[in-house]
């Protein structure tokens, strides 16, 4: 698409965000958007973002659950981008900084070396993984109901917004990813709950996806990045006063509470 | 009441008899109360027992959020785990042992102590386990199409079928029982995924309210015996064919297949 025009709907996007103002869904005006298209605004939107300083912690994967691919009548998942400013930093995120924030446990992986696809398996993404650890990612779709077509979230950096990270590292040899059992709690109550196998079967299977389908783009993981490879639960809404806890088998957990 | 019992214990044992579901009791007896449907259930094991057969233990059912909903219950409910019911690791199940099964993976504890409610906690249920391992259950019910409401199900020994215990036994201190991660796969597949507290949040406080209920009824929980504490994801039909396994955090795997005859 024009180059002109993926900018400008970047810029639409960027605003909604820094504005925590929900918009109209991109793919009203412009319902002939591709999956492509949808990465191209993306990447205008990284540039922005880029351009105004932030750095990247890594890409993260979206839409890696059956469920959620077959709702949105996906083969495969989706990626997006975190950036230094989302992750955050102490145990309380405030509501202000929201639109209409979920709530996913996930687990991370830092890179130990660079991954380049095509053809990378989860056996080779183990290999190059440094560390593995929790971590909770909150989404906040920036349009109108948390509703969308694919090129619409794929624009939209994927919903990306905010990191929590757990404090324990682990050796991902130490342990059989796909079999971690998560809970997800809030005031105490299990809100989900899943094994690391929901994430398209192994969540170093999600990165090496991740790896071949940026590949397809001429890019690749690097060494120090850290990627999160997709929920392991279902996306729990969050309200203010919501005591948030994650607890990941042998991973410890992660908590943080939501202010006003 | 005995008569009641006698009567739709003698109905469910037609659904073996003649190889095909029956009506749900609670259509010939919308009235029946979960107690008269214990005692249909009851009566049916003692009647087993006194053909020869051996309690090897019970189980848990309706352990999911998702299935006391559908079913309309705010708690589980029990079957006992007879001889007949043991299938061996990786062995096969012929069709004509089954009417309609269907499979789900869940951990099973095997106690080393008696206990004895009413005042059980998961601590003590952890504490008088010897070891735990990984199950499939074979659920299956002598109602046509699964066309059961709660008491149909208790009558009927909670739609109990066969289960296998598979893995390696590990001691209930090697591990946190609610975040054991669990894949259960059909024919090589992932069929869906769970994890130990979706068992009513611990699988150890799945234990403890069943020897709570037993107490009730001045049975209790001896050792040596099996509890299958419920399971993890939601069941999966099974036809001839089918083979089915489950991998399970710390515990290993567990194994079984359908064959026709």
């Amino acid at each position: 698409m024009d180059r002109t025009v993926a900018k400008q709907i970047a810029r639409y996007l960027v605003s909604a965000e820094e504005d925590r103002q929900e918009v109209s869904r991109i793919t009203l005006e412009h319902p002939e958007l591709s999956v492509e298209d949808g990465y191209q605004i993306q990447e205008e939107l990284v540039l922005i973002k880029l351009e105004a300083g932030y750095e990247i912690v890594g890409p993260k994967m979206g839409l890696t659950s059956q469920a959620k691919m077959k709702q949105m009548n996906v083969n495969e998942p989706i990626y997006g981008y975190v950036f230094n400013y989302m992750v955050a930093t102490g145990q309380e995120i405030s509501m202000r900084d929201f639109i209409h924030p979920k709530v996913e446990a996930e687990i991370a992986f830092v890179l130990g070396k660079d991954i380049e696809g095509p053809g990378v398996t989860g056996a080779q993404v183990l290999a190059a993984t440094e560390y593995v650890l929790p971590a909770l990612e909150i989404i906040d779709s920036r349009y109108e109901n948390f509703q969308f077509t694919l090129p619409d979230v794929i624009a939209d950096n994927a919903s990306s917004s905010k990191v929590v990270f757990g404090t324990k590292l682990g050796r991902p040899n130490d342990f059989e990813l796909d079999l971690v059992g998560v809970t997800l709690s809030i005031n105490g109550k299990i809100k989900d709950l899943g094994a690391g196998a929901a994430v398209v079967g192994h969540p170093a299977h999600s990165v090496a996806m991740l790896a071949n389908m940026l590949a397809r783009k001429g890019l690749k993981l690097k060494a120090g990045q850290t990627i999160l490879t997709g929920g392991i639960t279902g996306a729990v809404m969050l309200h203010v006063g919501d005591a948030v806890s994650a607890k990941f088998d042998g991973l410890g957990t992660v908590d943080f509470r939501v202010t006003e | 009441m005995t008569d009641k019992a006698n009567k739709y214990a003698l109905h469910l044992k037609q659904a073996l008899e003649n190889r095909r579901g029956v009506e749900p009791i609670t259509k010939l007896d919308p009235a029946i109360t979960i107690a008269e449907a214990y005692q249909v259930q009851l009566l049916t094991v003692d009647k087993k027992v006194k053909a020869g057969h051996r309690i090897v233990g019970k189980k848990i059912g309706l352990t999911s959020e998702a299935m006391q909903q559908l079913l309309k219950v705010d708690q589980p409910d029990y079957g006992h785990l007879l001889d007949d019911m043991i299938v061996e690791n990786g062995g096969s199940i012929p069709f004509s042992r089954v009417l309609q099964p269907r499979v789900e993976a869940e951990i099973a504890f095997v106690l080393k102590r008696d206990l004895i409610g009413p005042r059980v906690t998961a601590l003590d249920v952890l504490l008088a386990t010897d070891y735990v391992l990984p199950a499939l259950e074979i659920v299956d019910s002598r109602i046509a199409d699964w066309k059961i409401k709660l008491q149909d199900t208790v009558a009927d020994n909670a739609s109990s079928g066969l289960f296998v215990l598979g893995g390696k036994p590990v001691k209930p201190d090697a591990i946190d029982l609610p975040q054991v991660g669990m894949v259960l796969y059909k024919n090589g597949e992932i069929m869906n995924t769970g994890v130990g507290a979706a068992t009513l949040g611990d699988p150890a406080a799945c234990v403890a309210w069943l020897a709570n209920q037993l107490f009730e009824f001045g049975i209790p929980l001896k050792a040596g015996e099996v509890i299958l504490s419920g399971a993890l994801s939601a069941a999966v039909n099974a036809q001839p064919g089918d083979h089915f396994h489950a991998r399970l955090a710390h515990l290993g795997e567990v194994q079984v297949h359908f064959v026709a005859e």
